[in-house]
């Protein structure tokens, strides 16, 4: 990869994730109110894809982002008011967006028109915006002056001055130059004398972003000075020849100390003079001697005036310019607010982006370390204590930092589950929008964190679940209200830590679970045999049964051939369990329970023969030693236990395996009762439980290939290598019949999960 | 790990780039004996050779899978090359060694009886596999043989060797040869 394109794909995954920050704050947009720091990073998050869109010649892109970006400072300037149809708008904007960028990423080009109709709805706020009364008709260089910061614009810093000479040449006659020299009352009229040094743009810092927040403390006017500026042929285009004066009409609310915060970064780099003073009939800028002719400057805005430039016509030997924007006194503490966390950059983030691989690989590293302390931890352990005392005290030592390492080490991989539910509150919209129905989701513990992975694989079943609750769960407003419930129906998404698990739950206010109805279909599909009598419990379990689907209600939500059957399967793929707790007429409530990575694996270690397995902790419901009379043979064939009033097929994982020299006799060893994804019981006979261990998971395939029954590999404290074994597939193999030890292994059994759980497995190892 | 000593340890490939100069026509092969017989690898598929360390079966494949030992994290398959050739698993010892080859993506140990040699030998050198009955010996994993020292060297293609990751398409053929060596 070449280095352009290496930042290109740096350009593309930030601008992914700006995407994301723009959708969430749009989604938080809500009418009538505004929220700035909302407002803002939207603002930036559009800004800097356009910026870095610029720098790739992604010209289309850049334009259309402009068009977005005008609306959102438009919105951050008030001056377009938040509406449910601006939202859906800018929503529509952000698609349009990430549709330009995924063509940038792959090099095509948009189809023509892409994104005419965006453009003009954004146009349309716009227009409002500008057509007020009395004002001449919006020119497209009121953009480039609302944007001051648009270093990518053609004209940077230069743009204020240069759109001003253009307003200035349009708008020629007195009549833009009220001569307003009273200054009203409880004002204070302040002049800011702004002399950059020509290298301040080398440190970095941009001047328009202290003139717009001068701006934004009172109605400004701001004077550019051009007298330095050097023929073209001498120019530097690194240094800066500009000097602005500044004349500030502010409430009382602002005193120096405020004025001189908006220059606390720059003030060694240039010479600022701040004078207050009564209001003069006219303002002649102190301007330092030698620095040439002063600008000459007689006009200050009315009160009240707004937006549309107004420039003096400039005098001929002193190229000055005008621009105005004027900022009411009551939206001065949002300025200082968006002067101080606005418009800058935003908090320095501290982070570096790594390539997941490298990761991944210290991940397994610190795995082996485990692994190895583990197997010193075994052979010292019978070490006469008196003797090794240091050496023992050392290990003692190693061991708990080697814990501490692999926690920092997974923990790295981990990130909030905010990713995931940021995206919820688009499908909400949606699904309500679909259903007609009024919805307010709920979100809560966006910050837990869980391993990538786990966070990745989370999208799917939350959609379903959360396109489940509204489209099953929730009832319409009319019958809400009828029934006594608000008119909207609440979702509430959350998530939590519980005893290193993340516990994810979707509740909702809905009308709960029919159970009559669930039984009834359940019967007449054939997946529960007619009369038998289930609890509530079990009948609320039934709708995770494949093939289960209440057929009368597809929708174009639901009804698509994907069942809570496929969230669940999904789930537990991830190692996870899901539980759903439902009140008729109250609601229903899903709880997910996921590791927190997929590196590593709460297991049993058991042993058969010489051999020792590990099973998920997730599938042990139990381990009991049966007595000879809980067993009983089923037609000679099958050997059956009889566990909690409940008859449980045997599976004898030596005779399965082909394992020599283990306990065959079920009364000798023990049975590790299990339970699979769907609920089904299975007793696997075993010699002996040998303990509970994390174990980090390894992959078969990756050097060999997936085998009937077994899951993944793992690495024992003795640098053995263990399988895990797959529950599932072990009653898949117990059913068909065990391959014979030496034969050919009976290839792709149609497991209840088909092809995808290799792939899953593949991603699964670390 | 505790009972395994890498004995020679064929580190850094890039030095043994095919030898014989500017033709290049030269390849370095390892050699190793399994019984009577001599097989040769080339040098380039070899990423280390180790000692036997007590490998963990694996449920239901055939007889020259002997199972999966842990190579510093990663879990490679080790196949036992006498069981592949139908001479029956081999009874390990101490002083056996186990081959651990690349073979395209996949990292994965053949047991050997013992490592024999190292030998650089030239295409023009090597003689092609005589006619055989198909039947008898699956040839595709035969890249041909070496007179060295009047000991025969059968030059093996790792690539074909162990087309068996899906073991099963193997298993056939060999079981017919086990029966009729």
């Amino acid at each position: 990869m070449d280095d352009l394109s290496r930042f290109k794909q740096t350009y593309f995954d930030e601008s992914a994730e700006l995407l994301a920050v723009a959708e969430a704050g749009l989604l938080r947009l809500a009418p009538g109110e505004i929220d700035m720091d909302e407002v803002n990073a939207i603002f930036r998050a559009v800004h800097s894809i356009k910026g870095g869109g610029g720098a790739f010649g992604f010209a289309g892109l850049v334009a259309f982002a402009h068009e977005f970006e005008t609306v959102m400072d438009g919105v951050r300037n008030a001056e377009i008011p938040i509406t449910t149809g601006l939202v859906d708008t800018l929503i529509r904007a952000n698609d349009v967006l990430a549709r330009m960028l995924s063509h940038a990423a792959d090099g095509t080009e948009a189809p023509e028109g892409t994104t005419d109709d965006t453009v003009a709805a954004l146009r349309r706020f716009l227009g409002k915006a500008e057509a007020v009364p009395g004002q001449p008709e919006p020119a497209p260089e009121p953009a480039a002056t609302l944007h001051p910061d648009d270093e990518d614009d053609e004209a940077g810093i230069f743009g204020d001055a240069l759109a001003a000479i253009q307003a200035a040449r349009d708008d020629q006659g007195p009549s833009a130059t009220p001569a307003a020299d009273a200054v009203p009352d409880g004002k204070i009229r302040w002049t800011v004398v702004f002399r950059p040094k020509a290298e301040l743009l080398l440190s970095g810092n941009e001047p328009t972003y202290m003139l717009r927040a001068l701006r934004r403390l009172g109605e400004a006017e701001i004077v550019c000075h051009l007298d330095r500026l050097p023929s073209l042929r001498d120019l530097d285009a690194e240094l800066l020849h500009l000097s602005w004066t500044v004349t500030l009409l502010a409430g009382p609310e602002v005193d120096r100390a405020r004025i001189d915060d908006v220059f606390e970064f720059v003030a060694d780099d240039c010479d600022i003079r701040i004078s207050a003073e009564a209001p003069p009939p006219a303002v002649i800028p102190a301007i330092p001697p030698g620095a040439g002719p002063p600008a000459l400057q007689n006009a200050a805005p009315a009160p009240g005036a707004d937006l549309q430039d107004k420039a003096v016509p400039p005098p001929p030997a002193t190229p000055a310019a005008t621009t105005s924007g004027a900022a009411g006194p009551g939206k001065a503490a949002d300025g200082a607010r968006r002067g101080n966390g606005g418009d800058h950059a935003g908090p320095t983030s501290h982070t570096i982006r790594v390539d997941l691989d490298k990761i991944d690989r210290l991940v397994n590293m610190v795995g082996e370390m485990v692994i190895t302390q583990a197997m010193i931890a075994e052979h010292v352990r019978d070490l006469p204590p008196g003797q090794f005392q240091e050496l023992l005290e050392g290990l003692e030592s190693l061991a708990q930092h080697t814990r501490e390492l692999r926690e920092n080490v997974m923990s790295i991989r981990a990130q909030p589950v905010s990713s995931v539910f940021s995206r919820m509150p688009r499908l909400v919209r949606e699904c309500a929008a679909a259903t007609g129905k009024e919805v307010m989701l709920v979100t809560s513990g966006e910050t837990t964190e869980v391993d990538k992975t786990v966070v990745e694989n989370l999208v799917d079943p939350l959609t379903h679940m959360i396109r489940n609750s509204i489209d099953h769960g929730l009832e319409g407003p009319e019958e809400r209200e009828r029934t006594g419930k608000p008119r909207a129906g609440t979702v509430h998404l959350s998530a939590a830590h519980r005893s290193g698990r993340i516990v994810i739950e979707v509740t909702d206010d809905g009308r709960g679970i029919n159970r009559a109805k669930v039984l009834s279909k359940a019967i007449e599909k054939g997946l529960v045999q007619p009369g038998s009598s289930l609890s509530d419990e079990e009948i609320d379990n039934l709708i995770f049964l494949p093939g289960f689907s209440t057929a009368d209600q597809v929708s174009n939500l639901s009804g698509r051939g994907v069942g809570m059957d496929v969230v669940r399967r999904n789930i537990s793929s991830l190692g996870g369990r899901i539980g759903v707790y439902s009140a008729p007429g109250e609601g229903s409530r899903f709880v997910l329970s996921l590791p927190l990575t997929l590196a590593v694996l709460d297991g049993m270690v058991i042993s058969v023969g010489d051999e020792r397995f590990v099973l998920p902790l997730t599938n042990i419901v139990e381990s009991l030693r049966p007595k000879p009379a809980d067993l009983h043979g089923l037609v000679n064939k099958c050997d059956v236990m009889m566990a909690r009033g409940e008859y449980v097929r045997l599976v004898h994982l030596h005779r399965l395996f082909g394992i020599p020299k283990a306990i065959d006799d079920a009364t000798r060893g023990l049975v590790v009762l299990v339970e699979t994804e769907d609920g089904s019981r299975l007793g696997l006979v075993v010699d002996e439980v040998l303990g509970q261990q994390q174990v980090v998971i390894k992959s078969l395939e990756a050097n060999f290939r997936r085998l009937d029954g077994v899951a993944a590999a793992t690495i024992l404290g003795d640098g053995r290598v263990a399988l895990i074994l797959d529950v599932a597939g072990l009653r898949e193999m117990s059913r068909h019949g065990a391959a014979p030890a030496t034969g050919i292994p009976t290839t792709a059994i149609p497991l209840a999960a088909p092809a995808d759980r290799s792939d899953q497995r593949q991603r699964q190892t670390v | 790990m505790s009972s395994s000593t890498a004995i020679a340890p064929v580190s850094s490939r890039t030095d043994l780039q095919p030898a014989g100069g500017a033709n290049g026509t030269e390849e370095q092969y390892v050699t190793f004996t399994v019984g009577s017989e001599e097989y040769g690898v080339n040098i380039l598929a070899v990423r280390e050779i180790r000692g036997w360390t007590p490998e963990s079966r694996l449920p239901n494949l055939p007889d020259y899978v002997r199972g999966v030992i842990n190579l510093r994290g990663i879990i490679i398959p080790i196949f036992d090359l006498r069981a592949r050739f139908g001479g029956g698993p081999t009874e390990v010892t101490k002083r056996h060694v186990v081959v651990v080859m690349q073979v395209g993506e996949r990292t994965r140990g053949i047991l050997v009886d013992a490592i024999s040699d190292i030998l650089a030998i030239g295409h023009d050198e090597i003689k092609p596999p005589p006619d055989v009955d198909s039947g008898l010996i699956d040839a595709e994993y035969l890249s041909g043989l070496y007179t060295a020292d009047n000991r025969m060297v059968t030059l093996l293609n790792v690539g074909k060797l162990f087309v068996g990751e899906h073991a099963e398409q193997d298993a056939a053929p060999l079981t017919a040869v086990r029966e009729t060596v």
